[in-house]
């Protein structure tokens, strides 16, 4: 897959519109590589002028600092800011929100400020503008899909309609969970609960999700994070669902249904 | 003449009572470490308008926010109709705007009689939700003993206030015909007019007189006991929502507080700024928060603003599926030690005031690392707070003091800080970064 590496395209003295900021989830975790392939496909289709930092990305360290560990999260984070305005970078784009919310709220304290936006915006603003065009009849359409509003990119940035856009777009059947939007159940995965055991409990959080996502009779979860979708996942497995229901996503669902064409 | 002396002793007892206590949690709320809080105060006067006056954030439950505005409402306006008796109680009259404004004082008591009869049926409703319905979020364990006494007893005094209120105004409607010299005429009164000749219709003046009375100092009483109640109680809010809405923080609410003294190490380590030596013989400093004094001042008056709705604990998804975590009661410990703080201080003596406080206790007694370690960190009990209090920000203190200052925490957090640390990866893998191109 041809992914342009930053350090390349400056040796050559271009430069570009957007830094695609994959995270360690999207560059490591066998699931979220799907995603981040997916939305690399998405932007070398429409021609987006991006680049990655490859081994020069580091972690941002927001689950080190919601942990507690400043010192760690101050390790990374300095280092992340002191490459990217090594390299000058004006904006960026993240398909996790956890990415999305430190380098856009933590990082200006430390030195670092760009304009940093969610993947599910760049989709949106693709689609409106006409750049992104879908084939009519997609694959998902008319279907019945419910969406998972993340935590860092919903209650917390408060964007909730950027992705239902880009569902509208899909033309698919969009059914709400009750809670939904700044009110929307976390998959338990925030706050570095993604790296430890649950504390005793009757119930794990993302089962309680899956139930209330399975409730709407929808066939296919709609997420914005790699870590919703490992947690979503998991718990529609533990159901025993991992045969009817589906966990994707937004990226990979446009991914889909994109019209042949160079990629 | 002795009802006049009467008041005002009783008032300025009341009062004076009042404001000693009212110092207390002043003085309270500013044992909390230092935060400048300020800038952009249009939207922060926004915020008091909107979140503490018009109570906005309730509204995301429209049914308890209604009731709750009628008792709220009325609670504001009896205000108007507390300055008349104010006045009467010191210069000795009787009703003295009644003649003075006419038709418009009939409207304006008619208006709180109104308030005051809806703020009735929402009291009633609410002790119902919280004795015979049992509303799940006001049974949380944290609500046991006195939370829930609490609660009780100030819809209690509620009902005593409200059948002061009408006590007065019925048997004074009666008044004003038996003896229209002392009882200045108020035109009919929406509720009273109806009420009072039910009710009291069938008593001799002598006995009207005494009801009376007994009505009006009743509703002063209460009032007076309630203001001298609130500085003990959960009851405070309706005062300190409106600065905890002004003072609300204003930065993103994503971004986790800064530490700049772990920052500008880090900073040296890399090269990035000259190496400060440490002073010598200074102690290894601290951080995060192990007590009330390492949070921040706005937490602390988080704490006291705190009516322990519950809303917060009710939408956390850690609570939700049985973990110990409680936003509400971790609000809750952190004033309950205040208070003891606080108690512990007023005994010292000027030597010990002088040290730094240590009673061998601290916030970890009743906040327990399982209870921190529970949170996901999602902003639900942010979102839900209808007076602004943050939650979040004391769980994530004191996580900060686990780990930076004691060196515990989740062990299963150790080999991702390890992994960030070592390979800025949260995960050891063997892969390049960019290995996903690749294939």
């Amino acid at each position: 897959m041809n992914v342009p590496l930053l350090a390349d395209v400056a040796a050559e003295g271009k430069s570009i519109d957007i830094l695609f900021w994959v995270g360690c989830a999207g560059s490591f975790d066998a699931r979220a590589q799907k995603v981040t392939k997916a939305f690399a496909r998405i932007l070398n289709h429409v021609g987006v002028n991006y680049a990655i930092l490859g081994e020069e990305e580091l972690c941002t360290g927001d689950p080190a600092r919601r942990a507690g560990n400043e010192f760690v999260f101050q390790m990374t984070a300095l280092q992340n800011v002191e490459t990217l305005n090594g390299y000058g970078v004006k904006k960026i784009v993240t398909a996790c929100p956890h990415c999305f919310n430190t380098l856009k709220n933590e990082y200006p304290a430390l030195g670092g400020s760009y304009e940093v936006i969610h993947h599910t915006q760049l989709l949106q603003e693709l689609i409106n503008t006409g750049k992104l065009k879908l084939k009519g009849g997609g694959t998902f359409k008319g279907k019945r899909i419910t969406y998972h509003d993340s935590c860092y990119l919903g209650r917390v940035n408060r964007i909730y309609e950027a992705p239902r856009k880009v569902l509208e777009a899909l033309d698919v059947e969009l059914v709400e969970m009750k809670r939904c939007k700044s009110k929307g159940l976390c998959c338990g995965a925030g706050g570095a609960q993604m790296f430890k055991e649950d504390e005793p409990g009757n119930k794990r959080i993302n089962a309680e999700r899956v139930d209330e996502a399975l409730n709407t009779g929808a066939k296919t979860i709609a997420a914005n994070c790699p870590f919703c979708l490992t947690m979503l996942t998991d718990g529609v497995t533990a159901k025993g669902k991992e045969d009817t229901v589906e966990v994707y996503d937004l990226s990979e669902l446009i991914a889909d249904s994109l019209p042949p064409g160079q990629e | 003449m002795i009802q006049q002396v009467l008041f005002i002793v009783v008032t300025i007892v009341a009062f004076g009572w009042a404001i000693k206590q009212f110092g207390r949690i002043r003085s309270n709320i500013k044992l909390g470490a230092p935060e400048t809080i300020s800038g952009d105060t249009g939207t922060r006067w926004k915020n008091v308008l909107l979140v503490a006056f018009g109570q906005q954030k309730m509204f995301a439950q429209w049914k308890p926010a209604l009731l709750h505005f009628f008792i709220y409402s009325a609670f504001l306006l009896t205000q108007v109709e507390l300055i008349e008796i104010l006045i009467d109680g010191f210069t000795g009259q009787h009703r003295m705007f009644a003649p003075l404004l006419g038709g418009f004082y009939t409207f304006v008591i008619s208006f709180i009689e109104i308030l005051s009869l809806l703020a009735l049926i929402a009291t009633v409703v609410f002790i119902l939700r919280r004795t015979i319905f049992k509303r799940d979020r006001f049974n949380k364990p944290e609500m046991k003993g006195w939370p829930s006494k609490d609660g009780l007893l100030i819809l209690a005094g509620e009902v005593v206030l409200i059948a002061a209120i009408f006590t007065m105004n019925g048997t004074d409607i009666l008044l004003q015909e038996l003896d229209p010299e002392h009882f200045p005429d108020t035109g009919n009164l929406a509720v009273s007019s109806i009420l009072g000749p039910a009710l009291f219709g069938s008593l001799s003046q002598n006995t009207l007189v005494i009801l009376e009375r007994v009505g009006w100092w009743l509703h002063l009483l209460t009032v007076y006991a309630f203001l001298n109640y609130l500085p003990i109680s959960k009851h405070l809010h309706i005062a300190l929502a409106f600065p905890n809405a002004y003072f609300s923080r204003l930065r993103p609410r994503g971004e986790m507080e800064n530490m700049p003294d772990i920052m500008n190490e880090v900073k040296s380590m890399m090269g990035l700024i000259e190496e400060e030596e440490p002073p010598e013989g200074e102690e290894l400093p601290e951080f995060g928060a192990k007590d009330v004094f390492d949070l921040s001042w706005k937490t602390l008056l988080d704490a006291y603003s705190c009516t322990e709705c519950g809303r917060c604990t009710a939408a956390c998804p850690a609570n939700l599926t049985g973990k110990k975590l409680s936003p509400r009661k971790v609000m809750m410990d952190i004033r309950d030690r205040l208070e003891v703080v606080s108690t512990t201080r007023a005994s010292q003596s000027a030597e010990q005031k002088a040290a730094p406080y240590d009673d061998g206790k601290s916030l970890f007694d009743s906040i327990t690392p399982e209870e921190l370690h529970a949170c996901t960190a999602c902003q639900a009990c942010v979102e839900a707070c209808p007076v602004l209090i943050n939650p979040l920000e004391p769980i994530l203190a004191m996580r900060r003091y686990e780990v930076l200052t004691e060196s515990s925490g989740p062990s299963d957090w150790i080999p991702m800080f390890n992994s960030i640390e070592n390979s800025g990866a949260v995960w050891q893998v063997g892969d390049a970064r960019d290995a996903w191109t690749k294939d």
